[in-house]
């Protein structure tokens, strides 16, 4: 293994470790843990759409109201901001005339160049960006990028759904076919064939990231082919979540939990708990520890979490996922384990090799597996 | 223009405007704020400092080039929406120029990248152009259905032919080579994209106002059967009007990818060439007007970002205020003339009856 990634993965761990014991405040003696302990922070959070979209950015602004309530720490906000200048002026604003010394831009689209442009300005203040690859040597010690092993979340919902499921056929309505979102459609689909290897699950890429017409479109096209279990990768699951269950068809959520939206029709959903990484990282920044550059967890670091079963969701179902979630917690579970097949019949992963969640090579997949109906 | 004219032309819409900031202030103190900080924190955001004047003015950049595409084949009597179009395939030009040809570094070679900007936008809404003249196809319905087609090509390209592999998550073409870029105006933290959509609107003026091709072409805004039967090649001026105004556009694109993106990617698809529009109409479709027009709309969106950030207003909240800004200018067109009877004591004029008067 290159060495460049054992060392990552080390500080990956040290990070994860500091994360659970709770911070480094309990570090430091008495007297200076009190005085970093209340060192008052601003924290600026910035979203691509609206916070209350029912999912990706809904997710971010709960962990954000969560951090609110902390004493000393200061919230500033800002939604619907394009990836484009305008969210170097916010970041810039929020240091300038908010005085935000550590900023989560939430968009996959800030970090290359917006981020790291207004970070080399800002050397004293920290960037902590959701879901960029944020490598040691190439991008700024003041940044960093978090995110969460989501795939594992929806390993489960595939579970449910395979035992649900009565046509053995699923549908997955996808904005694009990259990697972030190829590894939730496979692991989605390996939990519904690890109940039944006859499931397959249709994908529809609607192309962009909030396309509510085609969404709803494709959810119908795919509920006339007889698919009855939904889940998604979009921004807002909203439109699938509701049109699937006007269609008397079962869905499975996505980002943030959607159960209100159609209480008879949701199973469980792969849900972000972002106050996790959050806390961790304003911790660092409020007691003076150095940035954690670069920030992952899942299901067992409390990163990602699924939401409460629907009440249709059987005893069988229930029980089955919640002994994956318990290999998955005491991380004697891997999702990616050969041989595994990519949907052309090609050897993706050969036998005998499985990959940990922390593999980089997951954060370049770029096939379908084998029980995916659909093109990469 | 008369002086009075002129005069009437600016207070006009500075009233209208000052009528939108009071509504504005009435519809957030009946949803339960403070209207004068958001007054304050309206002003301060937009023009209260360095940073909100540079946030402001570079906000507006972009917005002066895509106005300039509903603006200039406006002059010559078409109604051209599709600048989004323009924008992308202008981005993607940009972007994809130095995969096709070595390009010597510096400002030569980013003026080749603004070059085939221009030329893929002038193209896309030239088509639009001919379209209506050829085939009778309405412009303003395929200079839309056109902008949908480009961004579609835009997207099959940057996430197939041209997508670089080491851009995982976020489908881009090559980031563009650091000599290649643009940079910003001396210490400031505004581009040069902004000189360039003040000086393309001050072009378009003296096109439009002094040269003898400008006026030909107004003429033919003005009455297209008239301006054939005294002799004007109507088509072909309506053509160039059209294809200018895509060129404008188009170095929009240009200048985002070369000066903010690095590279193209759907993050260029933002609705700047919509945005446009709006910019454009407000400003009457008059070059001169754009460039305010277009920094007071990079106030309120920069004025916007403060706004949230200070009183926690949802981002609609600045939608809800351009909304009356703009209506309440667009509805003021209808006062032109008469400004002055809202000021001066109506005294019916010596020598004339008073029915007369007031008619």
């Amino acid at each position: 293994m290159d060495p460049k990634h054992t060392a990552l993965m080390t500080q990956r761990r040290q990070l994860l470790a500091a994360g659970a014991l709770g911070g480094a405040a309990l570090a430091l003696p008495g007297s200076l843990r009190s005085a970093w302990a209340q060192a008052p922070i601003t924290v600026g959070v910035i979203y691509v759409g609206p916070r209350d979209d029912f999912g990706y950015n809904q997710a971010h602004a709960e962990a954000a109201a969560q951090l609110k309530k902390v004493a000393g720490v200061k919230v500033v906000e800002e939604e619907n901001v394009p990836e484009t200048q305008a969210v170097q002026k916010t970041m810039q604003g929020m240091i300038s005339q908010d005085g935000a010394t550590l900023l989560f831009p939430t968009s996959f689209g800030y970090f290359d160049p917006h981020m790291l442009a207004i970070a080399a300005k800002n050397e004293k203040v920290r960037f902590s960006h959701c879901g960029g690859l944020w490598t040691q040597g190439k991008h700024p010690a003041n940044t960093g990028s978090f995110f969460g092993y989501i795939d594992e979340a929806q390993y489960l919902n595939g579970v449910v759904a395979g035992h649900m499921s009565k046509s053995k056929k699923l549908g997955f309505v996808a904005a694009k076919p990259i990697p972030q979102v190829l590894r939730n459609i496979n692991a989605f689909t390996l939990g519904a064939r690890s109940v039944d290897p006859k499931i397959t699950t249709n994908v529809i890429f609607t192309g962009d990231w909030a396309m509510p017409v085609k969404e709803a479109e494709a959810t119908n096209a795919m509920a006339d082919q007889g698919i009855d279990v939904f889940t998604m990768h979009v921004d807002g699951p909203k439109v699938v979540v509701e049109t699937a269950a006007r269609r008397g068809r079962m869905v499975c959520g996505y980002h943030a939990s959607q159960a209100k939206l159609a209480p008879n029709a949701y199973l469980t959903g792969a849900e972000w708990n972002w106050l996790t990484a959050y806390t961790l990282i304003v911790d660092a920044a409020r007691t003076g520890k150095p940035h954690p550059n670069f920030v992952r967890g899942g299901l067992k670091e409390g990163f990602v979490k699924s939401s409460p079963y629907g009440a249709m969701v059987g005893e069988a179902a229930r029980k089955n996922a919640e002994d994956v979630r318990k290999k998955m917690m005491a991380g004697s579970f891997d999702i990616f384990v050969g041989e595994m097949k990519d949907n052309t019949g090609k050897v993706v992963i050969p036998k005998g090799k499985a990959l940990k969640q922390t593999d980089l090579e997951l954060e370049s997949m770029n096939y379908l597996v084998e029980g995916v109906v659909g093109k990469a | 223009m008369n002086l009075r004219d002129t005069a009437e032309s600016i207070a006009l819409p500075m009233l209208a405007l000052a009528g939108g900031l009071l509504l504005f202030g009435a519809f957030i103190w009946a949803d339960g704020h403070d209207p004068v900080q958001a007054w304050t924190l309206l002003f301060r955001g937009a023009f209260g400092d360095a940073f909100s004047l540079q946030n402001s003015l570079q906000r507006a950049a972009p917005l002066m080039l895509t106005a300039l595409c509903v603006a200039l084949p406006a002059r010559a009597g078409l109604t051209i929406i599709g600048g989004e179009g323009a924008l992308v395939l202008g981005g993607l030009a940009c972007a994809a120029l130095p995969l096709a040809l070595p390009l010597p570094g510096g400002s030569m070679g980013t003026a080749m990248l603004l070059a085939a900007a221009a030329i893929a936008g002038a193209a896309w809404i030239a088509l639009a152009g001919w379209l209506r003249q050829w085939r009778g196809v309405n412009e303003t319905i395929s200079s839309l259905l056109l902008g949908y087609i480009a961004i579609a090509l835009f997207k099959h390209i940057v996430e197939g032919a041209l997508r670089d592999p080491a851009s995982l998550n976020k489908p881009s073409t090559p980031p563009l080579a650091e000599a290649l870029r643009i940079g910003s105006i001396g210490g400031t933290d505004v581009h040069w994209g902004l000189v360039f959509g003040v000086a393309a609107c001050l072009l378009a003026a003296f096109w439009l106002g002094v040269t003898t091709h400008g006026f030909a072409t107004r003429v033919v805004g003005g009455n297209p059967r008239a301006a054939q039967l005294v002799g004007l090649p109507a088509t072909r001026l309506i053509v160039v009007a059209c294809a200018l105004g895509g060129a404008a556009a188009g170095v929009a694109g240009g200048i985002e990818v070369a000066a903010v993106h690095t590279a193209a990617n759907a993050s260029l698809i933002v609705g700047l060439g919509y945005t446009g529009i709006l910019v454009s109409f407000v400003a009457r479709h008059h070059p001169l007007a754009i460039i305010p027009v277009a920094i007071l709309f990079g106030g309120f969106l920069a004025a916007g970002s403060l706004l949230q950030r200070r009183m926690g207003l949802p981002d609609a909240s600045v939608q809800v205020l351009m909304g009356f800004c703009f209506v309440v200018i667009l509805a003021s067109e209808a006062a032109r003339g008469r400004l002055r009877e809202l000021f001066v004591l109506r005294r019916p004029p010596v020598g004339t009856a008073p029915a007369a008067a007031t008619a």
